[in-house]
């Protein structure tokens, strides 16, 4: 196996073009446990951190442009992205330790491709948009469309993510995320929830967006949940009112789990509910703090 | 040597330990750290199957890779008879000891060595071993107790044969051996009862999760005397054990004890050493082996997973009258499983008139079990102190009172046979009642359990040297690996004797060649025993010295007296002589002033404990939260409060483990699933409060400074006392481990 | 295979060394460098006994490809204390009984460090999660925790300082 660092999105592509057998990586995080565990080895790896987009952060136009190959640790200290995005900067901040989070990257997290990556949901609910490059020149996809299944994505070989587009967001809207773990620190989401909520100058609630984690092959938007919560003063969860039953019952329906070492089936549909209801509640409550 | 006095200089104080410098700057060298120039890289290759005999291997194109310069399989190694030999941590047997390092026909679990391979690199020895051809017959698997022991289990020995049923079985099964203890009149015991509980409990097998992985580096040379380097809890043991597999002679091996990163039992039996020397010998150069810990888990440890059920009946004014119990552990892929201290702790803790205590060791595909801290009692006192507690609560007395009132005590006899000598059972529970833990508000969700547990303890054989170099400074010699603090203990015992400063003591462990025999670091004797061992000897050379000042002086040896380090004259006839004085002149009273002590003691003072644990648990997801936790156990006396402490709360934390999140999980072909720490949930700093410490001091009258075994009491009564500070926070009976959140919220889904 | 040449500031030494590519920044530092206060409990990101500070950010060093670190800061176990005098944070562990075995405690000390160099004066729950990706078996982790609040005690007192100088 060779490491490579190249320092343009040209060179890149042109590595990663002329290696079939290459692979990129940013915080190496997934990769090296992964061969570790027996996984083969690839021919070449490219390591994307010393590109100059894929480690920029900044805001214009009404968007947040986030490097992929930013470490979380840099994200979660970075106290305008925590002011926009405060869920998905959790997010990014339950990915592992503090160790991890040295090195851990959003783009890392997305294209690893496991269906209980902490940062994607959030970034989904966001509807983040992931700016790739390849042979092909740059594209852009939704970040929900770049996983296809457990370790699958939409790349091509030759292609890896930049940067991610995030909408700045508006006025009265805001976003949380929740994990379950048995431990506090340490485990990978047993079922995990991301909520953006947008809310009239009332407080009540204008859109809704509930994205699922561990639930499913991939992770999965609560299509459902925008309608449910449309319309409604989101306070804490009493269990009084009709909707959050809806809610819970939408989640359910999105629900597709295995039982693994983890969890099981059952477990995940049930605490799916629990943390969309506080994930909900959360994003709401930051919503209205924003008015 | 019995004599004890209060108001000591060293012993019960908190110096700074020995090793300490060496481990806070990255000195310190375990295990791994060890190198020569030159050395090969050792890997195994294990096995994919739980269950599969052996057709054949095929070595020709591995052993044609670059590189490689050895490969060996269980052809290599020699037939051991079927016999046990001794240990610290109980019986061993060679022949299944020698088989579980290398398979012969069959491999029995997932992760079996078959062969193993040096090479150049590491990356030239994994390489071969891929290229290692092995022809497997998967055969029928047995992975749970349950299976194991039905009549038409699949078998894995056909030459195993149960132990101890009233009449000979006519064929081989999967079970053992069977242990009984019994006394009193049971029938009669049920018909005094008032109130009965019988439950049926289960934990899994859980590994002691040491951090540091299993190493080595040997070095054999052309005639056959070898070098060991390794971490283990005694290289006396580890030479004993290699030479035996290999058929050497234990003379031609030196075992040089690299730091150890943590033991728990687990590093009291061989696994790479036998191999490393073998390849050794066969390549003409040093082989480095040591474990990924992938292969700590799957080929390591752990301890049985279990399945007990226990009846215990009382009389309403909450005397207990009788019990049962019927236990089964897996032993993994050959006999030996710890049921024999798990019959024997499972209801040491109380005075019960009538028993039948009935145990099983059952072997089944799942790596070989080890030693792990109090071997066989945590899962007996889960399941037997959590029937306490739900008697207790029937009988709507105090749990802690209903301790108190069955609490065994000095004198009484212990349900396997002997009498209790001077112990601190019911201290730990008056301490445990008084403290303001156990009395202190709780919120919504939040309960509060105790549980007490009880162990042996073991002295062992032992030897220990003092010696005084010519500056007066002393060197303390043992032949026991320092896990946790020993050294600094063994040296303030030594100068709380000698009457010097404990930092003008070294303490050494010392290799196979530089000392003589000593037991394991285990059983928590090393305070204990070489403790003995140490103030022996340097009592011997308080003796000495006082001779030669009398010498000196010209007046009879009665006359001196040894006083805070300096020879004295009781009559005052000639100015004191100090220790230094008496070393640098030595060479003109008799010589180096040394003593060596060996000693084989008994009595090493049985250890309670009982803890306190309050939880929280969260009804929406039966997430469990240890809010906060008290042990109190009796140390005999704590010569290092600090690691004392230490030994407390870790044996507390690991309880808490096994408690809620730790587990062998395996799929449905018996592999396991979790190998790594990701998926092996060991507590981490902020799942935990802290961990409050009583200890306990009632001296064991056996031991110079009254010590007891402390390392292992600790990690008995966890389990069951989160179980029950579950039930009193949720009404929920948790009787099968771990506690893990998808467990604890099914039972609260049972209403 | 022909082996890479990596410069980077070691402990704030300027130093070189070969490796193969495939190899990790703990590899290299024990098996090329021969630095082997930095442990591997784990290999995979798991156990946090091989903790270095890479860059001022606290890694895994099994997680680091060693051909990483061309022109990085690279600070471990072994560049902790002073030439006469320990760091605050040793000086706790070693009074504060924050170890049985010491296997762990170089992955702590460096983890404890880069917790105060962001967060002089942590809370206890701030310390119990700025350690949590560090597993110590043997303590349950109680005075690992005090001896870090402790050494930050003793950090932020000038007094306190000035004595153990």
């Amino acid at each position: 196996m060779k490491y490579r660092a190249p320092t343009s999105i040209d060179e890149a592509v042109e590595l990663l073009s002329a290696h079939p057998g290459a692979e990129v990586f940013a915080g190496a995080t997934d990769l090296i446990p992964q061969i570790q565990g027996g996984r083969p080895e690839p021919s070449l790896v490219v390591d994307l951190k010393r590109i100059p987009e894929t480690v920029r952060l900044e805001a214009e136009n009404g968007f947040w442009r986030v490097g992929a190959a930013i470490p979380a640790a840099v994200l979660t200290a970075h106290e305008g992205l925590t002011a926009a995005f405060p869920g998905l900067v959790e997010g990014a901040g339950l990915i592992g330790s503090d160790q991890i989070q040295g090195r851990a990257t959003l783009g890392g997290n997305l294209c690893n491709a496991s269906p209980a990556a902490d940062s994607v949901p959030p970034l989904v609910a966001l509807g983040a948009e992931a700016i790739i490059v390849g042979r092909g020149g740059e594209r852009s996809a939704q970040v929900s469309e770049v996983v296809i299944g457990p370790s699958a994505t939409s790349l091509d070989q030759s292609e890896f993510i930049t940067e991610f587009r995030i909408p700045a967001p508006s006025r009265g809207s805001s976003d949380a995320y929740e994990r379950f773990i048995p431990r506090t620190e340490m485990d990978i989401a047993v079922v995990g929830a991301a909520a953006r909520i947008r809310v009239d100058g009332d407080g009540r609630c204008e859109e809704a967006a509930v994205v699922l984690a561990a639930v499913a092959p991939t992770v999965v938007e609560v299509s459902a949940a925008s309608g449910i919560l449309e319309g409604r003063v989101i306070p804490h969860y009493s269990g009084r009112d009709a909707f959050w039953d809806e809610l819970g019952e939408a989640v359910v329906a999105c629900c597709n789990p295995i039982d693994d070492k983890r969890g099981t089936a059952e477990y995940r549909r049930k605490v799916a509910q629990v943390l969309a209801r506080r994930t909900v509640v959360t994003a709401a409550r930051r919503a209205r703090e924003t008015l | 040597m019995t004599t004890t006095r209060t108001g000591y200089k060293w012993v019960g104080t908190r110096p700074v330990r020995h090793d300490g410098l060496d481990k806070v700057t990255g000195r310190a060298r375990f295990g791994a750290d060890y190198a020569t120039a030159g050395m090969l890289h050792g890997v195994v290759l294990r096995s994919p199957h739980v269950h599969a005999r052996i057709l054949s291997i095929d070595l020709t194109e591995a052993a044609a890779m670059p590189g490689v310069k050895a490969i060996i399989t269980g052809a290599d190694l020699p037939d051991i008879p079927d016999e046990t030999g001794t240990g610290s941590e109980g019986g061993i047997n060679f022949r299944d000891l020698s088989r579980n390092i290398l398979a012969r026909d069959k491999v029995l679990y997932e992760g079996h060595p078959v062969a193993a391979v040096a090479a150049v690199t590491l990356r030239a020895a994994q390489r071969a071993a891929e290229a290692i051809e092995v022809d497997y017959e998967i055969l029928p698997a047995v992975l749970s107790l349950e299976e194991a022991m039905e009549d038409d289990a699949p078998v894995l020995h056909d030459d195993l044969f149960t132990l101890g049923l009233d009449s000979p079985p006519d064929r081989p099964s999967n079970i053992s051996r069977r242990r009984v203890i019994a006394r009193g009149d049971l029938d009669a015991g049920w018909e005094e009862a008032d109130v009965v509980v019988e439950r049926e409990y289960t934990t899994k097998a859980v590994h002691q999760g040491y951090i540091e992985p299993h190493a080595v580096v040997a070095e054999t040379g052309e005639d056959g005397r070898s070098t060991l380097w390794c971490s283990s809890q005694g290289h006396f043991a580890m030479r004993t054990y290699t030479t035996k597999v290999l058929g050497w002679e234990p003379g031609d091996m030196k075992v040089i004890p690299a730091e150890i990163g943590g033991g728990f039992g687990g590093k009291t039996t061989i696994y790479l050493e036998p191999l490393a020397a073998l390849l050794s010998r066969r390549a003409g150069r040093a082989v480095k082996m040591v474990m990924t810990r992938s292969e700590v888990f799957r080929a390591t440890g752990p301890t049985s997973g279990s399945v007990m059920r226990i009846k215990m009946g009382a009389r309403r004014d909450g005397k207990l009258v009788a019990a049962t119990a019927w236990m089964a552990y897996e032993a993994g892929a050959f006999p030996g499983s710890p049921i024999g201290p798990g019959v024997m702790t499972v209801l040491a803790c109380y005075d019960i008139p009538n028993v039948l205590i009935e145990g099983y060791d059952v072997v089944l595909n799942k790596p070989k079990v080890a030693a792990y801290r109090a071997p066989g009692a945590p899962m007996a006192a889960f399941a037997a102190e959590s029937v306490v507690d739900e008697l207790a609560e029937e009988l709507g007395i105090d749990p802690i009172e209903l301790r108190l009132r069955n609490a065994v005590t000095e004198g009484v006899r212990a349900v396997y046979g002997p009498k209790y000598r001077k112990i601190g059972f019911v201290e730990t529970l008056e301490e445990a009642r008084d403290h303001p833990h156990y009395s202190a508000p709780l919120g919504p969700w939040q309960g509060r359990g105790v549980a007490s547990g009880y162990w042996f303890n073991f002295g062992g054989e032992t030897t220990a040297t003092v010696s005084i170099n010519e500056d007066g400074t002393a060197v303390v010699m043992s032949g026991c690996p320092d896990i946790g603090g020993t050294r600094a203990a063994l040296a303030q015992m030594a100068a709380e004797e000698l009457g010097i400063d404990v930092h003008r003591i070294e303490p050494v462990v010392a290799d196979t060649h530089s000392i003589g025999y000593n037991d394991m670091t285990g059983g928590s004797r090393v305070a204990f025993a070489v403790g003995i061992a140490v103030v022996d000897a340097s009592r011997q050379l308080i003796d000495d010295m006082c001779a030669r000042a009398a010498l000196i002086w010209d007046v009879p040896r009665e006359e001196v007296e040894w006083v805070d380090g300096r020879a004295q004259s009781v009559t005052g006839a000639a100015a004191p002589l100090t220790l230094e004085e008496l070393a640098s002149g030595s060479g003109a009273t008799g010589g180096p002033l040394s003593a060596t002590v060996t000693v084989n003691p008994r009595g090493a003072g049985a250890g309670f404990s009982t803890q306190i644990c309050d939880v929280e648990v969260d009804p929406d997801t039966g997430l469990v939260t240890v809010l906060r936790y008290t042990v109190v156990q009796d140390a005999g006396r704590a010569i290092h409060p600090d690691y004392v402490e230490g030994q407390m709360q870790g044996g507390a934390v690991q309880g808490i483990g096994w408690a809620l999140n730790e587990e062998y999980i395996f799929d449905r072909n018996g592999v396991m699933e979790n190998p790594g720490f990701l998926d092996y949930r060991m507590p981490v700093a902020s799942d935990l409060p802290m961990i409050d410490t009583v200890i306990v001091e009632v001296p064991n009258p056996d031991h110079p400074y009254g010590v007891r075994g402390v390392g292992e009491t600790g990690i008995i009564p966890p389990m069951a006392a989160v179980a029950n500070a579950v039930y009193a926070a949720t009404g929920k009976r948790m009787q099968d481990l771990p506690m893990s959140p998808v467990r604890v919220l099914e039972a609260l889904s049972g209403d | 295979m022909s082996r890479t040449h990596v410069t980077c500031v070691l402990n704030g030494d300027e130093i070189d060394f070969l490796c193969n590519d495939y190899q990790t920044l703990l590899s290299a530092l024990r098996d090329e460098l021969g630095m082997i206060g930095t442990k591997e409990g784990c290999g995979t990101g798991d156990c946090g006994a091989c903790s270095v500070i890479l860059d001022g950010q606290l890694v895994c060093s099994c997680l680091v490809f060693a051909p990483e670190v061309e022109g990085r800061r690279v600070e471990t176990i072994e560049g902790l204390a002073e030439v006469d005098h320990l760091h605050p944070l040793q000086d706790s562990f070693l009074e504060g009984a924050a170890f049985q075995c010491g296997v762990c405690t170089p992955g702590f000390l460096m983890a404890a460090k880069a917790l105060l160099d962001r967060n002089p004066s942590p809370t206890e729950t701030e310390v119990r999660y700025g350690v949590a990706g560090n597993l110590c078996r043997c303590t349950g982790y109680d005075k690992i925790v005090r001896s870090i609040l402790d050494a930050a005690a003793r950090m932020s007192d000038p007094e306190r300082q000035k004595e153990a100088t």
